[in-house]
């Protein structure tokens, strides 16, 4: 119980900056909401053939986008604290060891909820409709949002081992970046070259892509094999990411933690 | 009591011939309600064992105590009861004072009334009251550390360690934290403080361990460490004919041996009680027409104790890779 009311007492910390320096907030938002409008209108050919357009289909592929770039921007806020000191800090406070790494993870995850929220606000003002009704709807966001917190754990992971916050934050997007668009996520994965549709097919952007899509109600086939494990179970197969990039980061990040320094 | 005791502490950083031993056989112990000083340059090691005891790093072997609890076996509950104020201030520099101070607080498992009691408390002890709305951001250096100096006083700790307090400050910056470190020090808080500044370690402690390469290497209160190195002494530089004369009156007045370095015309006395000396000197010399060039009252620096105690300056070891993540931040 102490482990947790520690967890939130670092989060809170998070919302006290952003309330502290809005603008964080602010760009935090403009940017995946730049994409929505752009994408919308840029690519809007894409979507012949497709019920209501091709912001249906492009609205899981920018929210998969945006919770993705969370494993940067945790990574990012974790190394600032190395370089300030603020780790060592919390480290000669009597609090759990996993307190300050989960209460960060939680603060990024509040901050997907609203930038989620707003994208969702813009995607509806141009167009995006989902059909599914609230359930699965809702179910959709949960999985955005899990998505986001479970890359939060690796970030945390990246920004203890590199302490360099510019170093780390460049590195992570280095890696992200691609990672999205590698996928089905704004365009289908059939035009790709044989070999990157295979990575296509098996990367948890396109999964993640394929099940939100689903769960707001537009069925999505994609890879190369078009009954492929992933692409016939897509919220399986992310939900199975998930549970592996997690069971892989957490302990790892709280060791890392504990041990910070060596 | 001892309130903190090392014993035999080992850590090394590296492998084969890149292996740095940040504490090589480090012991010491602090009684309870006094100071220790530990001096030393860059690289000796202070930070290390302060982070050593502070349960921040495990050490390779070795043993060390701090409030009569094991920091190896437990150091949760070593974390109970000290604070620990870094080189660099370790406070979130996007929010106020106010914010950190309230936070730190809860951290520390106060409740919400008694923690913004205590960083009221804590805020106008160290005259940050007009300061605690506004973002760290926004505050000098000194009030920076004073801040991270309060946040390490949240729960009133028996044992505080604060790693090289004033580095960085301004002359008067470093006055102000000295005024807070003895009035901390007045109510009676066991202090183990790293300095590479003799005259900080002088002001503020009650025995100054000289760290070099991870070792002790000298321990004493302020006096014996200057009688160990020579204490204060008048430099004096007169015109060549001047020497033999001048050289009697030095002697005199420092009841000892002067030694001539002929070449450069300078004459150095040992002195017990300096300024005195300094001022019946240029009296006597005065008296007899002599006009020094040059006249100095010098106290021993961190390089002559280092000279001294082991026939080589100050040298700065390869840098801590203690510190590597908290020193990105001076980049």
């Amino acid at each position: 119980m102490r482990a947790l009311s520690d967890s939130l007492i670092i989060m809170k910390r998070q919302l006290l900056q952003l309330a502290r320096v809005p603008e964080v907030l602010i760009f935090n938002t403009i940017q995946p909401v730049m994409f929505v409008l752009l994408f919308r209108y840029v690519f809007a050919g894409l979507g012949a053939g497709i019920k209501g357009g091709y912001v249906q289909l492009l609205m899981p592929g920018i929210f998969v986008q945006t919770v993705t770039f969370t494993l940067a921007a945790t990574a990012q806020g974790m190394a600032q604290d190395m370089e300030k000191g603020l780790i060592d800090r919390f480290r000669s406070l009597p609090i759990s060891r996993a307190a300050v790494v989960t209460g960060r993870t939680l603060g990024d995850g509040l901050l997907n909820i609203v930038v989620i929220a707003v994208m969702g606000t813009a995607g509806y003002i141009v167009g995006w409709r989902p059909t599914s009704g609230l359930l699965k709807i809702a179910l959709g966001f949960l999985m955005l949002l899990l998505f986001g917190y479970a890359l939060s754990w690796a970030g945390i992971f990246a920004g203890l081992v590199a302490k360099d916050a510019r170093v780390v934050a460049n590195i992570s997007f280095l890696f992200t970046f691609p990672l999205t668009f590698l996928s089905n996520a704004f365009a289908s994965t059939t035009s790709m070259p044989r070999p990157l549709q295979y990575v296509a097919e098996w990367n948890p952007v396109s999964t993640m892509v394929a099940a939100v899509r689903e769960l707001f109600g537009f069925h999505n086939m994609f890879g190369a094999t078009k009954n492929s494990f992933p692409s016939q179970h897509p919220i399986q197969t992310s939900l199975l990411y998930m549970v592996l990039i997690m069971a892989i980061f957490v302990p790892l990040s709280v060791r890392r933690y504990r041990n910070t320094n060596k | 009591m001892k309130s903190i005791t090392a014993e035999n502490l080992m850590k090394s950083y590296g492998k084969g011939e890149n292996q740095v031993k940040a504490l090589d056989d480090l012991s010491l112990d602090v009684e309870e309600g006094t100071v220790l000083s530990i001096l030393g340059p860059n690289g000796a090691g202070k930070t290390t064992t302060v982070r050593v005891l502070a349960t921040l790093l495990k050490p390779d072997s070795g043993h060390a105590t701090v409030g009569g609890i094991d920091v190896i076996k437990n150091p949760k509950a070593v974390r109970e009861i000290i604070g620990l104020s870094g080189q660099y201030a370790a406070v979130d520099e996007t929010l106020t004072g106010w914010d950190n101070l309230v936070m730190f607080g809860r951290l520390y498992h106060l409740s919400s009334t008694a923690a913004n009691v205590r960083a009221k408390e804590l805020l106008e002890q160290f005259s940050l009251t007009d300061a605690a709305k506004r973002p760290i951001k926004t505050f000098s250096g000194g009030m920076r550390r004073r801040l991270d100096l309060a946040a390490s006083l949240i729960i009133r700790p028996k044992v505080l360690f604060l790693d090289e307090p004033t580095t960085g400050l301004d002359p008067r910056g470093r006055m102000e934290m000295w005024k807070v470190i003895e009035a901390l020090v007045d109510e009676g808080v066991t202090l183990l403080l790293t300095t590479q500044y003799l005259e900080e370690a002088d002001q503020l402690a009650d025995e100054i361990a000289v760290i070099d390469r991870g070792k002790v290497i000298a321990r004493g209160t302020s006096d014996q460490l200057k009688t160990q190195v020579g204490g204060e002494r008048l430099e004096l530089v007169v015109a060549e004919s001047d020497i033999p004369a001048a050289r009697e009156i030095a002697d005199r007045v420092g009841k000892t041996q002067s030694t001539v370095d002929a070449g450069l015309r300078r004459i150095s006395t040992p002195v017990t009680n300096g300024s005195e000396s300094l001022v019946e000197l240029l009296r006597e010399l005065d008296s007899v027409k002599i006009h020094p060039l040059d006249i100095a009252l010098k106290r021993p620096s961190l390089d002559d104790v280092f000279m001294s105690l082991t026939g080589h300056a100050a040298e700065e070891v390869p840098a801590e890779p203690v510190g590597k993540g908290k020193k990105g931040g001076r980049k």
